[in-house]
């Protein structure tokens, strides 16, 4: 018996780094834009965030063509939504749907890390993760990607917000206002482009409030 | 083979005329199998790409009171800690709680799903099912993915018309009930404090705190397990959170530190 065909790998790992913070009133999700594939740099522009819903953004890391069949899905889920009940959807909605989404395809995953940031629907910030195949865990802040284990220790020193397990329970949110976790995640994907090769070219961050979604930029290492 | 994706279907309302356009997209999404010959090679890598989180402590107990239900937080991959904070005791319903230990995503899952099922069997037969019948319904699904990599050790706990119920479910297949479950990396840990101190006739304080301290001892030498730990009772009124303690606090709860008595002063030297 010989064998029948080469070893099949549909993936790739195009690296990344994502970041989430929940505020009292806002949410801060930041990505960097480089995509590259082993040692080669794909591109130094490509957004990897993603509008679902008008208070709910997605940063995913990982295998990107899998990140953008997943978003197509979820934008075209989302419009079918809408339609049905002429609402955007909440982001906890969201959270729950991306969870069955990923869990769908348990034996054939998508190759991608993502996490989800928005406001609930009291207007206070939250921050969902998620493994590649859907499990899910709402949380005060959270890193995913190639440089999650350089910025996660960061985050847990500068943020350690109180584990939402505890009895008495305490609140999950980070004290920081928005500008200071602007800075934080700024700060944050600075160090970690220092060590990551992954992880650089450029820092997209959104904002999102009761205002609405704010977007700036800010320029890393590009070697 | 024929898979059982019965699960999987929409709990949304069903719009009787409703367009093509949505097909693939509203209607009961099934589950998409690699189009591969060597299934249980691709499986094997894939589940290695994502890497499941790994290293549990969990256990349940039935005694005088009720069940007592008890996990740590932990969630590792290899030696990183990916999460500190994960909820391993799954609320199904008011009176039923179910454990999570291996694949994170597969428990999560198929406990919403079986909440699904539990009401649906609510809503038909105008009582709660029993912890027996759900313990089957779950035992059933993870049975008809045998030998497709799912990794689910799961207590399931509750209430109903008969009393206390526990079983414990496992992707193998299992479903064994019992008095007294542990299930995860430092499972043989808890069981050394549990069966050690196990008492039928004990308090909800008694069983609460040997809960509590079987798996601070369980997250104190098995370095997969740790974070908080959580403790649920279940009653005949249905479930209730009684504690979660973050295990770092606890250790010094479990080991005070003792004030040492000096053994000597230093003194000024007279006259130097």
């Amino acid at each position: 018996m010989t064998k029948q065909q080469a070893n099949w790998s549909p993936y790739d790992n195009n690296g990344g780094s994502c970041v989430a913070i929940a505020g009292a009133d806002y949410c801060v999700v930041a990505a960097d834009t480089r995509m590259s594939t082993g040692y080669n740099i794909l591109t130094r522009d490509y957004s990897k965030l993603c509008k679902l819903a008008d208070k709910c953004v997605m940063a995913s890391s990982g295998f990107q063509a899998d990140v953008k069949a997943l978003q197509k899905h979820l934008a075209a889920r989302h419009l079918i939504y809408q339609h049905q009940h002429n609402k955007q959807m909440s982001c906890p909605a969201m959270a729950q749907l991306l969870s069955n989404t990923l869990y769908y395809k348990r034996f054939f995953p998508y190759y991608s890390f993502n996490v989800l940031g928005g406001l609930d629907n009291e207007g206070k910030g939250c921050v969902f993760t998620y493994d590649a195949v859907g499990s899910y865990e709402k949380v005060g802040y959270s890193s995913l990607g190639s440089g999650s284990t350089l910025i996660m220790p960061f985050l847990d020193n500068q943020l350690k917000s109180p584990s939402p397990l505890l009895l008495p329970a305490q609140d999950a949110v980070t004290p920081l206002v928005e500008a200071e976790a602007v800075d934080l995640v700024k700060t944050v994907f600075a160090s970690a482009s220092e060590r990551d090769i992954y992880t650089g070219d450029k820092l997209e961050i959104v904002v999102i409030n009761a205002d609405g979604i704010h977007r700036e930029y800010m320029d890393l290492r590009k070697d | 083979m024929k898979l059982d994706t019965s699960g999987l279907e929409s709990a949304e309302p069903v719009w009787a005329t409703f367009n093509e356009l949505a097909d693939g997209f509203s209607a009961a999404p099934s589950f998409e199998l690699p189009n591969t010959t060597d299934f249980d090679g691709f499986q094997k890598e894939a589940i290695q790409m994502v890497k499941p989180a790994k290293g549990t402590t969990t256990l349940a107990f039935i005694f005088k009171e009720g069940v007592m239900v008890a996990a740590d937080s932990r969630a590792s991959m290899g030696g990183y800690i990916s999460s500190q904070s994960v909820k391993k005791i799954i609320e199904i319903n008011p009176y039923m709680l179910g454990t999570m230990a291996g694949g994170a995503a597969d428990c999560q899952f198929w406990h919403r799903n079986l909440g699904i099922k539990c009401r649906l069997h609510e809503l038909a037969n105008k009582r709660r099912i029993s912890v027996t019948g759900a313990s089957k319904l779950l035992a059933n699904i993870l049975y008809s993915y045998r030998g497709m990599g799912l990794s689910v050790g799961t207590m399931i706990a509750g209430w109903d018309e008969t009393g206390p119920g526990l079983y414990y479910v496992d992707s193998e297949g299992g479903r064994l009930k019992g008095m007294r479950f542990s299930v995860g990396s430092g499972s043989p840990y808890a069981y050394g404090v549990l069966d050690s101190g196990y008492r039928y006739d004990m308090s909800v304080e008694e069983a609460a705190e040997l809960a509590r301290r079987a798996i601070y001892h369980a997250t104190f030498r098995d370095g997969a397990s740790g974070g908080v730990a959580s403790v649920y009772h279940v009653g005949p009124n249905g479930w209730k959170k009684l504690s979660g303690d973050d295990v770092g606090e606890l250790h010094y709860k479990y080991y005070p530190v003792m004030p040492s008595t000096v053994e000597q002063e230093m003194v000024e030297v007279a006259g130097a």
